[in-house]
This record gives structure tokens, sequence and C-alpha cells, in this order.
């Protein structure tokens, strides 16, 4: 039953990402997006891994879509139509002959097949770790750690600083986008005005007079 | 054969997707498109982690009286970081596409190599 259910939605989340590459409406790749990102939660799920479908859920398929959506406001809607006719067959020859040659990888005898217990990637620290969360759980004393959820303690505990780096980035990524966007939404801090102002007197916003603008602000 | 297949079909559906997200990111010129198309080849990644830490006959790792075979925890830490930063540079780079739209007025990527070398 789980094969089946793995192999279905597996299938459909190719199908929306050939769906995504084929649109020119951007709003409808990023319901797409948003689809697909439930699609791989739902996998996440069959797949034992219960805390990434949950952030995935809430992250992938909530603020990326609103991030998307909020970035479609300000700027356009539609993407324009490749100029050259033949100009994606570079890419698609390239994409073709990389895949063919990852798919002839896997071939390999020594390619451990899913779900297999005995694969190198299930030795050494997995079970380690595992065995040490079973210890805790049940013990009293200041360095029990009472959580049975074994991520939640390796995330916390044995990973620490490696979440304490996530939130480094985080910081720095939102750091990044206020520097970006001056400051809140666009438009409302004192350079965003003038900019806007300078682009009603310019009249249109296209060309290479709004890219001046946007150099001093 | 059968059996090969099943052993490989999530490995090959990774790779699929993987060079979907490529294939988006070197062909289209809309920049929203290739930050889409980035976020696909990313959850591919991703998806390659969870693959690889399955363990048939397992279960999540919630540690439970009278279960003795967990799938492993590791990949599911490392991917629940990676998650997370991939917001955090998917948002950097939304503001970017942004910043572009002021400063040149689309976010097409020939247009705006064509301004650049109208100079």
């Amino acid at each position: 039953m789980i094969t089946v259910t793995n192999l279905a939605l597996l299938a459909f989340m190719a199908i929306t990402a050939w769906a995504i590459a084929r649109t020119l409406n951007l709003f409808v790749a990023t319901m797409l997006a948003g689809i697909y990102s439930l699609l791989i939660a739902t996998v996440f799920v069959l797949l034992d891994a219960v805390d990434v479908a949950f952030t995935e859920a809430a992250v992938g398929a909530g603020i990326t879509t609103v991030l998307f959506l909020g970035a479609l406001l300000l700027t356009d809607r539609h993407a324009k139509p490749h100029k050259h006719r033949f100009g994606t067959y570079g890419p698609m020859l390239l994409v073709v002959l990389l895949g063919a040659a990852l798919v002839y990888t896997t071939l390999d005898p020594l390619m451990p097949h899913f779900g297999d217990a005995g694969a190198p990637a299930q030795g050494r620290l997995a079970p380690e770790f595992l065995a040490d969360s079973v210890r805790q759980v049940g013990r009293d004393g200041p360095t029990a750690t009472h959580i049975p959820n074994v991520v939640t303690t390796t995330l916390a505990s044995y990973r620490g600083f490696d979440t304490l780096g996530e939130v480094v980035v985080i910081f720095t990524a939102g750091v990044g986008v206020l520097a970006l966007l001056g400051g809140g939404a666009i438009g409302a801090g004192a350079g965003g005005r003038r900019r806007r102002s300078a682009r009603k007197d310019g009249g249109t916003v296209s060309g290479r007079g709004s890219t001046t603008d946007g150099a001093d602000a | 054969m059968w059996q090969t297949f099943l052993g490989l079909y999530n490995y090959w559906i990774v790779i699929l997707l993987m060079m979907a997200g490529f294939y988006i990111v070197m062909s289209r010129h809309n920049l929203v498109k290739k930050l889409i198309g980035l976020n696909i080849f990313q959850s591919a990644v991703f998806l390659f982690y969870i693959s690889v830490g399955k363990v048939r006959g397992g279960t999540a790792p919630i540690v439970e009286e009278g279960i003795t075979s967990y799938s492993n925890p590791l990949p599911h830490v490392l991917i629940l970081t990676a998650i997370v930063v991939g917001v955090a540079t998917v948002s950097l780079g939304l503001a970017l596409v942004v910043r572009l739209k002021e400063a040149y007025g689309t976010i097409e990527e020939d247009e705006i190599n064509e301004m650049d070398a109208a100079g």
C-alpha cells in the first residue's frame, strides 16, 4: 500500500514540475509550486520524516507561496515567451544528457536500494543517536532529555550549534531583504517616496532613467 | 526486475525533478520562474536525503515501547535545517527581483541584459 502511494505521489510531483516548466502565467506557477510542496510533504510522511513533512507544509507550501505572491504583486504576473524558437534546445540537451548519466550511475550494483537497512547511510552515527535517545527517555537526572522524538533531541542538543548557524543565516537574509527593499514596504521609506515621485515625473518606468534613480537610493 | 525498479524508483524521480528544476533555471528568462525552478531543484535534494534515510519496516524516529526499528533520524535533522535556510535564500532572491523591477522596469533577464549592453 505504501509502495503504491509512493509511486503515485512521486509521479504527481513529476507532472507538477512539468506543468510549472510549461506555464507562462506566474500566478499559476506559484500555485503549482504550492501543490508541489504539499505533495512532497505527504511523501515525507510516507518516508517516516514527520518533522520534515510538518516544516515543509508550513514553510514550503505556506510562507514560500506567500513570499512569491507578494513578489508577483510588486513585479509582473506573466512571463514573456522565449524570443528564439530554438533557444531552449541547448539546455534541454544538457539536462537530458546529465539526467541519463545520473540514472546510469544508479544502475551500479553497489547502489543501495530504497529502504535497505544495510545501506552505508544507516551505519555509524544514526544507531548511536537512536540508542542514546532510547536510553535517555526513561531516565532521571540532570543530563536526561526525556524527549522521545529523536529528531528534536538531535536538532536541539547534539547539533545545537548547527541550529545556531541556521538562525544566523535567517538573520542575515532578513537584514539583506531589509537593505534591498529599504526597510519595510516599497515606497514606505524616504528613499522609496523619492523614487516614486521621480517615476511619476518621468512618466514611464522602463528605460535607463529609472536605473539611475534606483542607484542613488 | 520489478524489485530493481521499486528499489531505484525514488532516485530516478529525484533525478527527474532535479533536471526539471535545472532546466527551468537555465532556459527561462523570467527571474521569478528561475527562483521556482531553484526551489524544485532544492526539494529534489531534500527528497533524495529523506529517501536514503528510509528503512523498510522502520517507523518514524520517535521512541516508543515495543518498537525496535526506526528510520534514520540524521537526514531528517539536516533537511529540517535546509528547508528553513532555503526559504531564507528564496526571500533574498525575491527581494533582489523586486529591486530589479524597480530599477529596470522588467524581470526578464534577456531584456535586462539588452538594457545593460545598450549602456
